[in-house]
């Protein structure tokens, strides 16, 4: 029950609310605001982990996004999550904590034995080993590398919770609520400004929760709490908190990810678990601040060693103490603020200072309070394999490269600062190129290339009266200019301790005869002498290192190693570091959950349903559904135990001997209307379109600038200036831009109007030898004789009272009509039509059965006209006229498009007359040759043919027509399936088109 | 995301529009006489050049309309849209 490392008061956590969880199965307390590692710190418990190449022990390091080490296997509302950031995710009843990357547990793990072979995994390693024999990468080299170097597992389970979406615009945006960003914030939000604040951790303030500072005479925290207090009140602010804006995209797009309710014991089912904002804001407000650096030494890595600022947060918010015999190993004074508060909480801290021996007020309250500090010191090596025991400490020499007065001294944990490093991240996304600020060491923005301002540490300002002074007016100039009203605010007074100079010192020299490995990226493992092997063996560019040590390249993108892995290789380089460079950042800053990009855009919600008038009727009566783009359409109706196969056949051959009807909604229907639309027309298909009267309909072809198919349909001119033009399914979208811009672009004399009317009429096709006897009972006032409606005739007629369109046209091969009618009265027409068709046998076909009568006719369709055949190709040049021009004429002409051997539409039979031919087969002269192959063809759609009751299929064949006659094999290596056919004719069944015109 | 200024409708976001390719090309009149040379330049042949570049966009979801984009390849940024019908610089 006790947790031995809990401060009795301090923190910000609420010890009236106790919460229990576990870790590797061990059943734990910790309050509520705790985080998972500031529960586990609590309890005494350091070794969490296994790194990623060595498997060495690790533990907590830093107490927030910069956490490279703690990535933990989380269980909670019923499913598990890896690589979680235990020093980010908030403790809640119930968790289940587990350690990842060991095995069988994180106190014995088998892969730890890297590291005793760590001289066989230097840099470049993977690289370099496993790159032969090539045979063996995929079946024993990646496996292997796999499972060692695994991290969290993923779950295979459906993700049940809820994502949501969201759009805002905003003014500004202000990233980060640390004092810069709270005055930015507040500055703007006076002006009137519309304000978003967001802030990544739970509570508000940063720096100012943990810095012993006062603003005007209240504590930080007091402080920060009545900014807040007031922003929250303001109704033109939205103040996030659990919100890390992590990514800055072009044109001042900032995508920010809300973790809503992982916190929370209890949510509604309707509570999203977590959210994606997309903010628009005009300016951008970049107050991220700054993340402390460590300074490199031997076996840094141990559990027990953290960031010295890391540990003033354990014990000033979480009321934890990282261990109860610091060691302090520091080059600048804010390591000093941590020693006090150790010192504070009666514990007593050693202070290890590189720097020679000086004042600042820092150093000389530390002084004045006896804590013990050795100047010019630094750790050598920790000791001690899955816990810091001792240090090995010395005194540097003047030249900082050696030391001397080596003594081992006892601790638990050690505090480590190297100073500061501006978090840049978000302002070098929005394409900032920053630059080298010499004084602090580190990189800070340069010249804007969007709407953004860093303010505060993120700046480079590391003073607090700097950081508000800088946020109020920044976040008032930039708002002023939005809103035109400003409000004068007077900068509070401040209370802060000055620091003194830092010292620009990296990395502890190596002892002599000893070589323990200093690592630069715990999270990847990538230490001091991997550095070194890269640039011996000749990488410069940072951004080669980068990759053959993948330094900086883990989920952590670096943040505790990049700036030291950078003085590393501008050391041993002898280069200033701006000649050396930085990396890029890239978003997301921090990981974010594959739910949160998908959102609610999964299952049903993945995209719009679109469903016809007549669905329901569709569904009631069995039918199963094929996707054709968003709309659903029934691809056979089934009756008891039919397979797709039989209910297809026999539904076609319903068509074939009597009558069927067939859903045709979906296919694309554009209004065209004005005096130049048969110009138009004219312009836009290959056949000839001036001379089509009215209420006549015409097969069209359509061919983009290059000569290629791109649609074809039918059109019918409704009356002089109105025709109704029909596309394919697939093409209805393109076919209305691409007609669009011949008219807003190409041709804006011709006055033309085109809208899609796809939505707006329900139709049916009526297609078998019964089909005019069956239309002369649905029309009973109307001649429907083949003289009075002959094939490709137009007639207007009420169907029982509503109003409808009768097209005779044929996709089917048969005698056949559609008929539209207003989309809410499809429902009505299609319930009409199965009560009247009885008589003749009338059934419902899908779009199998529909495939397969008009492959069986060689009507083409999509797999014919693919993208890459012209109207000779698939037995259209008929439509193509020679008198006229049109789009894509010119390219006809081309020498490819006209050679003999050229790929042309041909049909197929298997020689047994009984084996279904996969379609995608490619057809070859030999089954057995050697491969390649010689590819003759392929095979575009197939089916049963109901006429002739064997396997039809049509296919694209080198040299057409002139190999009728001849036998191949249609070889389908994916089915494992090779076939014997004979080329035919693509007309299968009535080639010469009696049956449409009868 | 870009935010593209449809000259009919205002400020919209890059998921509304479609691309378009380049918008200097000019088709060869229809109905006249074209050499092989100039239909192929016009079918195939772009320029791909970084930095400013006019180009089609079409505002499929708004107003359907087709319109002119100046924009830096390489930085993603707008210096002017325009209608068709309307000069960029
Ligand atoms: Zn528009």
């Amino acid at each position: 029950m006790s947790q031995p490392f809990r401060l009795n008061k301090e923190g910000l956590i609420n010890r009236n609310k106790k919460i229990s969880f576990t870790f590797n199965g061990k059943k734990l307390f910790g309050y509520e605001g705790d985080t998972i590692a500031s529960a586990l710190i609590a309890n005494g418990i350091h070794l969490v982990g296994r790194s990623f190449k060595y498997h060495r022990p690790r533990g907590f390091f830093g107490a927030g996004v910069e956490e490279p080490n703690a990535k933990l296997q989380v269980e909670f509302n019923g499913h598990s999550e890896p690589n979680v950031n235990a020093t980010e995710m908030e403790l809640v009843e119930g968790l289940s904590v587990t350690s990842q990357n060991c095995w069988p547990s994180v106190n014995f793990d088998v892969g730890a034995i890297n590291n005793f072979l760590k001289m066989f995994f230097p840099a470049g390693f993977y690289y370099k080993t496993f790159m032969w024999p090539k045979s063996f990468w995929y079946k024993i080299y990646e496996p292997f590398i796999r499972k060692a170097a695994g991290l969290g597992v993923a779950s295979i389970e459906k993700d049940k919770e809820r994502y949501e979406h969201k759009f805002e615009y905003c003014d500004l945006l202000v990233t980060g609520s640390g004092p810069s960003g709270l005055a930015s914030a507040y500055a703007a939000a006076k002006n009137g400004a519309k304000v978003i604040l967001a802030e990544d951790k739970p509570r508000f303030g940063g720096t100012l929760l943990t810095d012993d500072v006062s603003i005007d005479n209240l504590s930080g925290k007091d402080w920060a709490e009545k900014i807040i207090t007031e922003l929250k009140s303001m109704p033109n602010v939205t103040v996030k908190n659990r919100s890390q804006v992590f990514g800055y995209y072009d044109h001042n797009m900032l995508v920010m990810f809300e973790r809503v309710s992982d916190h929370l014991e209890k949510k509604s089912k309707f509570t999203p678990r977590q959210r994606l904002w997309y903010i628009r804001a005009k300016e951008t407000i970049l107050s991220t601040g700054s993340i402390e650096r460590p300074i490199v030494f031997g076996n840094n890595d141990t559990p027990g060693i953290f960031l010295s600022a890391a540990a003033k947060e354990y014990m000033k918010v979480f009321g934890v103490l990282v261990g109860k015999k610091p060691l302090i190993f520091t080059n600048n004074d804010s390591a000093y603020e941590t020693a006090l508060e150790f010192k504070k909480n009666n514990v007593e801290p050693i202070i290890l200072d590189t720097r020679e021996e000086h004042s600042s007020e820092l150093i000389d309250e530390a002084k004045s309070k006896g804590i013990d500090i050795r100047f010019s010191h630094g750790v050598i090596v920790a000791n001690g394999y899955k816990k810091v025991k001792s240090a090995k400490i010395g005194k540097l020499n003047k030249d900082k490269n050696s030391f001397e007065k080596i003594e081992t001294i006892e601790c638990d944990c050690i505090c480590v600062s190297g100073f500061w490093t501006p978090s840049v991240h978000l302002a070098s996304q929005s394409g900032n190129k920053l630059k080298y600020e010499e004084k602090i060491d580190a990189f800070i923005p340069d010249k804007k290339k969007q709407h953004e301002t860093s303010v505060g540490a993120a700046n480079g300002s590391f003073t607090l009266e700097e950081s508000l002074k800088n946020g109020f007016e920044n976040g008032s100039n930039l708002s002023v200019k939005i809103t035109e009203t400003k409000t004068e605010i007077t900068i509070p007074n401040v209370n802060e301790k000055k620091y003194g100079a830092h010292d620009k010192f990296w990395c502890m020299p190596l002892p002599k005869n000893e070589n323990p490995k200093r690592f630069v990226d715990f999270q990847n493992d990538v230490s001091v002498s991997d550095i070194e092997i890269a640039l011996r063996e000749g990488y410069r560019s940072i951004e080669h290192v980068k990759r053959y040590t993948t330094l900086g390249m883990a989920t952590d993108q670096g943040r505790t190693s990049n700036l030291n892995g950078l003085q590393l290789v501008s050391n041993i380089e002898n280069k200033i570091v701006p000649e050396v460079g930085h990396t890029t950042f890239r978003p997301p800053f921090t990981p974010i959950t594959i739910g949160t990009i998908v959102g609610r855009e999964v299952g049903m919600e993945y995209m719009p349903t679109r469903k016809t008038p007549m669905h329901e009727w569709h569904e009631k009566n069995n039918a199963v559904f094929v996707d054709a783009g968003a709309w659903k359409r029934p691809r056979y109706y089934k009756q008891g135990n039919e397979t797709l196969f039989e209910a297809s056949k026999r539904e076609a051959k319903n068509v074939r001997e009597n009558v069927g009807i067939c859903d045709v909604t979906t296919l694309g229907k554009i209004d065209i209307k004005g005096p130049d639309a048969a110009e138009f027309l004219n312009r836009v298909y290959t056949n000839a379109w001036m001379k089509l009267p009215v209420g006549k309909a015409r097969y069209g072809l359509m061919l983009r600038e290059d000569g290629i198919v791109m649609d074809d349909g039918t059109t019918t001119r409704i009356s002089e200036n109105h025709y109704h033009m029909t596309t394919t399914t697939a093409q209805a979208a393109n076919v209305l831009s691409h007609l669009e811009y011949y008219l807003q672009i190409v041709w804006p004399e011709l006055n033309v109007n085109v809208v899609s009317t796809t939505e707006q009429w329900a139709g049916a096709a009526i297609a078998g030898p019964k089909s005019r006897d069956m239309l002369s009972k649905l029309y009973t006032d109307l001649d429907v004789s083949n003289d009075a409606l002959p094939f490709m005739g137009y007639k207007e007629a009420e169907f029982f009272g509503v109003p409808s369109r009768i097209f005779r046209i044929s996709f089917s091969g048969e005698l056949a009509y559609e008929i539209n009618v207003k989309s809410d009265h499809g429902m009505f027409m299609w319930e009409k039509m199965m009560e009247v068709g009885k008589e003749f046998g009338n059934q419902p076909y899908g779009t199998e059965a529909l495939s397969t009568l008009r492959i069986e006719m060689g009507h083409v369709a999509g797999p014919e006209l693919d993208g890459r055949t012209i109207p000779s190709d698939v037995s259209l040049n008929g439509l193509v006229s020679k008198k006229k021009d049109f789009i894509g004429k010119n390219s006809l002409g081309r020498e490819a498009f006209n050679v003999e051997s050229r790929q042309k539409i041909v049909g197929l039979i298997p020689i047994d007359r009984k084996s279904s031919i996969p379609e995608g087969s490619h057809i070859v002269q030999d089954q057995n040759a050697k491969l390649p192959n010689p590819k003759l063809g392929h095979v575009s759609s197939s089916c049963w043919s109901v006429e002739n009751n064997n396997p039809f299929s049509l296919a694209i064949m080198k040299d057409g027509k002139n190999m009728i006659g001849k036998k191949f094999f249609a070889v389908s290596p994916l089915k494992n399936k090779s076939i014997e056919v004979e080329v035919i004719s693509s007309h299968y069944v009535d080639p010469e088109g009696k049956r449409v015109r009868s | 995301m870009l935010y593209i200024k449809c000259p009919y409708c205002g400020l919209r976001a890059q998921k509304e529009f479609s691309y378009g390719g380049d918008a200097t090309v000019k088709r060869p009149n229809i109905n006249e006489e074209v050499s092989s040379e100039d239909w192929d330049n016009f079918v195939y042949m772009r320029k791909s050049p970084r930095g400013k570049h006019i180009e089609l966009w079409q505002h499929i979801a708004g107003c359907r309309q087709w319109i002119k984009v100046q924009r830096d390849t390489a930085t993603h940024e707008i210096f002017q849209t325009a209608k068709v019908t309307e000069e960029i610089r």
